[in-house]
């Protein structure tokens, strides 16, 4: 018993890790035009579609790979990729219980039996079952009040003018090298769409799960609210042990115009590789919110607890006057994992509004670096800007980074910014054995004070899921 | 907490045989040999690197003090036995001489765990947050410990006075069997000192017995002791009545040496 206290504090394996064997239907490994073409022909896209996946495609020929991450990680081979992959189905499920069993019992082992949601919880499901979405439920509730949710897929074909209007009007195809990738191959996601004035009454959600072996996970999402609406969303994610890494690479689009507010938290728990750092998921995500219009709002939070390597900046662009930004987020690098997170705000509009609290944890030998910037462009008279980046270390392997990047160029704006690095001392955590807790709990009480701040700011499902995530990844973490 | 757990007639509390221990791999206590009784409160006094907040440490179990020797039986257990949070458990409270902070967690919050912890382990219902909150604001007035405290993290910002007000409060609330209290006054002015030695007169029962580690005579005027023990090179050199410590304060921790030295010479 020496500092083993926090080294001891859990030894437990990934739950999630399992594999379901389903027939899937694969397109070949590796890109090309073909594939695109393949991709988008098995789902049925209109031409316009298919066009934009291919500039998309012929764009990122022309691209190179970014490296400035503070991450480590070993080539990826673009080329020995499965880039689609969908359970085999005959027609598109009326119910639930049209579903393949095999299915629905891997959705049942993952805690999200479908059919109690659909009683119970109120929170429509969008499933999505590697790169397909299975089921959506409660589509026809969220009908009556005009408000769209279903797999992105659906929206092409049921909604095609709003998909046309916004897509990439947030992360335009050219705009980074995964976000470039993700459009010309991008298989499946989610698709919201609020009606002006309408409070959509439930959280919305959405489960993936990546497996079928080196399929890497391509999600699309758009989320529009229209004038004076107001929507949460909810995502979160696991996956299965694998041996080879997994990229996913997905985008999010959220628009919020005149009045409307976005809330979108993510619970993310993908398999972060083993305690010897193998296997594990590449998640390089584009997150990005549009304040288009006045007095809109949008709010990124999230927890994150999984993935090898992380790659992700949710951002708001804050372009109508008055808007107001938002990022909570908690990231957790144990075992071997590294993360480059943080978040973008640009204040673009009069009188905009960003606030940031970025919570890091690392432990093991993982690297938790944070990346954030505060751009105030010239026209952004007024400007506020709140920033917070805490990072705790759990042992003396681990390291925490910082770079935030403030660029102001409005004399009135006001920004703040504090940061602080801390550890869990062997006294505190005696005085909590001292006290009666066990040294597991010590560590997460302490941990969960740490991250107060950002769980208050979950949906309540989420903040309790949150909670026990945390306990869970930090199992096995070193003193 | 339930009057059982207190085992009528058990009277022995502690039982401390010929305990050696090193502190960072250094000798420090050299053979303690000390008995304890339910209802007693003995003073351990000392001069700085006598072993004072070692003894404490080891009978708390914390890493980094290693027993060489001898035995501690606590209400006839092995007390070496367990780890930290089973003696916690089991009934043992070390007021700390320097309580620690811990940013984030609620000062209430944090009591709550750590009693419905040791209650879950006692096999008692766990006591919800109504009941708590009833339990601290009551307790709370023993120490003068405002609301405003028991909101904030703990100990972050407070006072020495009131970090050790915070100590006596918790021992009030996890209801110990022995409390070890290791240099509570130090770095209290007189009215602190005063506040606290009223929480911890209030504490005394029948069925308790308390260890009061202190350099300084000054806290045993109002914390009168049944023992007074002088701890000396990692033993105890002499032991009395609460008029030793009167004689330690006039004639000073060279008394003890000298007297030492006669013995030996004998």
């Amino acid at each position: 018993m020496t500092d083993d206290t926090l080294e001891q504090v859990t030894k437990r394996e990934y739950r999630y890790g399992f594999v379901t064997d389903v027939e899937m239907e694969t397109i070949p490994k590796g890109l090309s035009e073909d594939i695109v073409r393949m991709i988008s022909a098995k789902k049925e896209e209109p031409e316009w579609l298919l066009e934009w996946r291919l500039k998309a495609y012929r764009h990122w020929l022309t691209m190179r790979e970014p490296r400035w991450a503070n991450l480590r990680y070993p080539t990826i081979d673009y080329q020995n990729l499965y880039y689609y992959a969908a359970p085999k189905m005959k027609a598109k499920p009326k119910s639930l219980d049209e579903i393949d069993p095999e299915i629905r019992r891997t959705y049942e082992k993952l805690g999200i039996p479908l059919a109690e949601q659909e009683r119970l919880a109120g929170v429509a499901v969008d499933a999505v079952f590697d790169s397909v979405s299975v089921a959506t439920t409660f589509k026809d509730k969220l009908a009556k009040l005009g408000i769209f949710f279903c797999s992105f897929s659906e929206a092409v074909h049921e909604h095609p003018d709003l998909v046309r209007k916004w897509l990439g009007s947030v992360v335009p195809y050219s705009d980074n090298f995964f976000a470039t990738l993700n459009s010309a191959v991008f298989s499946d996601g989610s698709f919201c769409y609020v009606p002006k004035g309408v409070r959509c009454p439930m959280e919305l959600s959405t489960y993936f799960r990546i497996n079928a072996k080196d399929t890497g996970q391509f999600e699309r999402t758009l989320i529009i609210a229209d004038e004076g609406s107001y929507v949460s969303y909810l995502e979160g994610c696991t996956a299965p042990m694998r041996d080879t890494n997994q990229l996913h690479a997905a985008v999010v689009e959220l628009v919020a115009l005149d009045n409307a507010t976005i809330k979108y938290s993510t619970v993310q728990n993908w398999y972060p590789g083993d305690k010897d750092g193998n296997g594990g998921i590449f998640n390089f995500v584009t997150k990005r919110g549009r304040c288009k219009g006045v007095n809109s709002r949008i709010t990124w939070t999230q927890v994150e607890t999984g993935s090898a390597i992380t790659w992700k900046y949710p951002s708001c662009i804050l372009q109508g006057d008055n808007s107001t930004g938002e990022f909570y987020s908690v990231a957790l690098a144990n075992h071997w994992q590294q993360a480059d997170t943080g978040t973008k705000m640009v204040h673009i509009g009069k009188n905009t509004k960003s606030t940031i609290i970025s919570k890091g944890i690392s432990a093991g030998h993982g690297q938790n670096t944070y990346r954030g910037r505060v751009e105030i462009l010239k026209g952004a008279a007024n400007a506020r800007n709140y920033s917070q980046c805490d990072s705790l270390l759990l042992g003396d392997q681990c390291g925490a980074h910082t770079f935030p990047y403030l660029d102001v160029q409005n004399p009135t704006a006001q920004v703040e910014h504090e940061a602080s690095t801390s550890k869990i001392g062997e006294d505190q955590l005696f005085y909590c054995r001292q006290r009666g807790l066990s040294s597991e709990d010590a560590v997460n009480l302490i941990v969960n004070g740490f991250c107060k701040r950002v769980f208050k700011e979950l949906p309540m499902e989420f903040a309790v899921e949150s909670q026990k995530l945390l306990g869970v990844s930090l199992e096995g973490s070193v003193g | 907490m339930s009057k059982d757990f207190y085992i009528r007639g058990r009277r022995d509390m502690l039982e401390i045989r010929d305990l050696h221990a090193t502190a960072g791999g250094k000798p420090v206590l050299k053979g303690i040999d000390l008995t304890v009784h339910a209802g007693e409160v003995h003073a351990i006094m000392g001069p700085n690197a006598s072993g004072k907040s070692t003894l404490a440490h080891v009978l708390a179990g914390r890493d980094g003090f290693l027993v060489t020797k001898g035995t501690v039986t606590y209400r006839g257990k092995d007390l070496l036995a367990m780890t930290p949070e089973d003696r916690a458990r089991e009934g043992v409270f070390l007021g700390f001489q320097y309580p620690v902070e811990i940013p984030g967690v609620g000062n209430s919050y944090f009591l709550k765990s750590a009693l419905n912890a040791i209650r879950k382990h006692r096999g008692l219902p766990e006591l919800d947050a109504a009941d708590f909150l009833q339990l601290i604001k009551e307790k709370a007035k023993l120490v003068q410990i405002g609301e405003s405290l028991l909101n904030r993290p703990v100990n972050e910002g407070f006072s020495g006075g009131e970090k050790k007000r915070n100590e006596i409060l918790q021992m009030a609330i996890l209801d110990p069997a022995v409390a070890i209290l290791d240099e509570t006054d130090s770095g209290l002015d007189i009215d602190a000192l005063k506040t606290v030695a009223d929480g911890i007169n209030g504490l005394r029962r029948p069925d308790r017995a308390m260890l009061l580690i202190t350099h300084y005579q000054r806290l045993l005027d109002y914390v009168v002791p049944d023992f007074v023990h002088v701890l000396y090179d990692g033993r105890l050199a002499k032991s009395g009545g609460k008029e030793l410590a009167l004689d330690l304060e006039e004639k000073g921790y060279g008394w003890i040496e000298q007297e030492r030295k006669k013995v030996e010479t004998r």
